[in-house]
């Protein structure tokens, strides 16, 4: 059978009380789901003998600046075995801005989920070392969200003082 | 400087996390001396702007953290600002070594997202540049690992044919080095004869001095020794970390996106994966040897089979026109003024494609909300995966090390920080 | 030459101290490759083979700012990087002139954008802002022939007697 169907059957099968949505646009299989979930499901896709999705590729967010359900964690994961990828998607509300970390279940996902904090602001649970990754520590703002401007709060980024 | 005597005295973040890291590196010495060293963000050996904290017992490194961020340079918000069209020059500062190559990885993602076909002559075009970049690459690589490990002769002699392959480029789109060759739907103009007769002449001669370089330090038994058996990692390990490209072959798993999910016309030419086993800075360096000449075979074969054809693909709505025809007629003309000021329209959507580039896996994530900007762009930049590793890799080794071992890790900060 | 002229005359010839300091000065200008991005390339290109930078004097291409005698910032330059471009500026003894390689460092380039300082000049001095992104490296061996010319501007009674900054030592930084 094809990467839809067998994830669609492996998923219904192990996790019957959760919803799944996943579409196939473009060839690119996606899966949306509720954030409570997200470690059991991320665990069981890698650790599975048919499935095997060992190579997390990309872990971020998407600001969709609107009230309700704000941002959307999204994973990417790659599967050596069926040489295939899908899309992993789970949105947050602005009210509870926290997710579970997956950084014990693909060690790749501990930097990726750091700089995701550091542009979107995104608290990942149980992180091993959660600190901002580009922007200096003492910066107060989350660069990518969309009421931050492109040029900048001035002022926020100091700068070394010119001598004449 | 006074001696850290308890952890309360540490004042920021970053010097926590060094002092919290685990470390199963002990040592008997009658001196109990830790010392916190910073490998700054000037240095000769680190590839660019990264900043190291070691924690050292004598020459001995017992935990490292990196700390990235002094290049970035705001890529993604300003993808968010800025035409589909218009950030094609970004990508060529992302990995400045091989520029074509994330032109191609660009341009791919958009028309994988707006539906656009390229005809085929401009895909084996833009095959061959990527392969060129590939080499070029590769070159600069192996040139500062030796740069670093003390012979400098073979880092001016893989400049001098780096130098040719710039040339060439010069020759394809008039600028030597971040070149923005590729657009929308194709091309920006097709490759000259001159351009083609100069890179068969490249490619018959780069073979043996390649060999001359090699021949120079393979057998030499300094080089061999700083190499071999320094940062070591299994196969088990580079996947969980995420390595991809060369850091992957090196460590025994072949994986090629190339061969894996095939783009362009990649299924159809002939090549071998080099894949070494050992998993160590030898075994890395072996790879891009190989993968240069293997790049010198596929290019071989391109010259081969490149039919003749449009180098554009013909979508008005979505692919600009040609320029005499912009200035002629009228239709063309209103095309290019959309399509300039309010940019290509795809449908609402997203998309993630990945290439494999020089340094490993280069991959875009594009969601469209209908209009002429990207809602969003992620840069999926395998530098800073392949940093990531940089704690694991130097446990136990000596300062010297770790010099060796991030130059066979090959970063590259422009695209490690975005 | 007219040294050689001289020599066979009588040997002796008449100079300022000024010209001779200054001829000294520029035939060796050592510079210090400040390389953070794509420009550092370009830097390193004009060191090999083809754009030979060892005729010019500038071989020595020392990482260290105590021994050096001009900049070359060559890259964008961040806010989080600021600091340490002025660092190691302090840290170079006078004389020293600073070439801005490249649009990033002249304006900030096509970086317009919250990270990145539009300019080094909003921090440091700057003698030659060089245009190109990046610069051809027959571009950077112009530069260094002007900073060459301005070199032999100079008077030597200038640069004496200036100390070098204090730096502030920063524990635990």
């Amino acid at each position: 059978m094809d990467l839809k169907e067998l994830v669609t059957y492996k998923l219904k099968e192990k996790f019957p009380e959760v919803e799944f949505d996943i579409t196939d646009y473009k060839e690119q299989l996606a899966v949306t789901f509720g954030k409570k979930n997200i470690v059991n499901v991320a665990s069981f896709l890698k650790d599975d003998p048919d499935l095997q999705f060992k190579l997390c590729e990309d872990v971020t967010a998407i600001d969709w600046a609107r009230r309700k359900n704000r941002f959307t964690v999204v994973y990417h994961i790659f599967s050596l075995k069926l040489n295939s990828r899908i899309r992993l998607k789970s949105d947050v509300d602005e009210s509870d801005l926290s997710v579970d970390s997956v950084a014990f279940v693909w060690k790749t996902a501990d930097w990726h989920e750091r700089e995701t904090y550091d542009m979107y602001g995104i608290i990942f649970n149980n992180h091993p070392d959660f600190r901002r990754m580009y922007m200096p520590e003492e910066f107060e703002y989350y660069p990518l969200r969309k009421d931050f401007p492109l040029m900048g709060i001035p002022g926020s980024l100091p700068l070394p003082k010119k001598d004449e | 400087m006074e001696k850290i005597t308890s952890r309360e005295e540490v004042p920021t973040k970053i010097l926590q996390a060094l002092l919290n890291q685990e470390t199963d590196i002990t040592i008997e010495d009658a001196l109990e001396n830790e010392m916190i060293l910073n490998m700054g963000p000037q240095h000769p050996a680190t590839h660019g702007v990264l900043r190291l904290l070691l924690r050292l017992d004598g020459e001995t490194v017992m935990a490292c953290v990196p700390e990235l961020g002094y290049l970035h340079r705001g890529y993604e918000k300003m993808a968010e600002n800025m035409s589909y069209y218009e950030f094609i020059p970004h990508t060529d500062r992302l990995d400045y070594l091989a520029p074509m190559a994330n032109n191609v990885a660009w341009v791919m993602a958009v028309e994988k997202l707006a539906g656009i076909e390229v005809p085929p002559r401009a895909q084996y075009i833009r095959m061959m540049v990527s392969e060129l970049a590939r080499i070029a690459s590769h070159l600069l690589a192996v040139g500062a690992l030796t740069m670093d490990v003390g012979a400098l002769t073979v880092f001016l002699w893989t400049l001098r044919e780096r130098e040719k392959i710039l040339d060439i480029w010069d020759i394809l789109c008039g600028a030597r080095f971040t070149n923005s060759y590729t657009r929308i739907g194709g091309l920006a103009n097709d490759a000259q004869p001159e351009a083609l007769a100069k890179i068969k002449w490249f490619i018959e001669q780069f073979e043996e001095n390649m060999d001359e370089c090699e021949r120079l330090i393979n057998t030499n038994r300094i080089f061999v020794e700083r190499l071999d058996s320094v940062g070591v990692i299994s196969a088990e390990d580079a996947i969980q970390i995420g390595f991809t490209g060369p850091n992957l072959r090196g460590s025994g798993v072949e994986f090629d996106l190339r061969r894996a999910t095939p783009y362009m016309f990649y299924n159809e030419m002939d090549f071998k994966i080099p894949v070494y086993k050992e998993g160590d800075c030898l075994a890395r360096y072996f790879v891009r040897c190989d993968e240069t000449r293997e790049s010198i075979k596929i290019i071989r074969q391109i010259l081969d089979k490149m039919p003749q054809g449009e180098i554009i693909a013909n979508n008005p709505k979505r692919v600009l026109p040609k320029k005499a025809e912009i200035y002629s007629k009228m239709e063309e003309l209103i095309h290019d003024f959309m399509i300039v000021n309010f940019g290509i329209s795809p449908p609402v959507g997203e998309v993630y494609s990945a290439v494999e580039n020089p340094k490993g896996e280069l991959g875009f994530y594009l969601v469209s909300k209908g209009e002429g900007n990207p809602w969003k762009c992620k840069i999926r930049s395998p530098s800073m995966v392949n940093l990531q590793a940089l704690p694991m890799l130097v446990k136990g080794h000596m300062i010297s090390d770790v010099v060796a071992i991030i130059g066979s890790l090959d970063p590259v900060m422009g695209e490690a920080d975005k | 030459m007219g040294l050689e002229a001289k020599l066979k005359q009588d040997g002796f010839f008449t100079s300022t101290v000024d010209a001779l300091v200054a001829w000294a000065r520029k035939s060796a200008v050592w510079p210090m490759p400040m390389g953070i991005s794509c420009c550092a390339i370009e830097m390193m290109a004009s060191g090999d083979p083809k754009y030979d930078i060892a005729r010019f004097g500038s071989e020595v291409m020392r990482f260290t700012p105590r021994q050096s005698d001009c900049m070359i910032v060559a890259g964008t330059v961040t806010y989080k990087m600021s600091y340490v471009v002025k660092k190691i500026y302090d840290q170079m003894p006078a004389p020293k002139w600073v070439i801005a390689m490249g649009a990033c460092t002249s304006s900030g380039g096509m970086y317009r954008s919250y990270p990145v300082v539009q300019g080094i000049d909003q921090f440091m001095p700057v003698d030659i802002y060089l245009a190109g992104c990046p610069p051809r490296p027959d571009n950077l061996l112009n530069a260094l022939m002007q900073i060459q010319e301005k070199i032999g501007r100079t008077k030597a009674r200038d640069f004496q007697d200036i100390p070098l900054p204090e730096l502030p030592v920063i524990q635990n930084n």
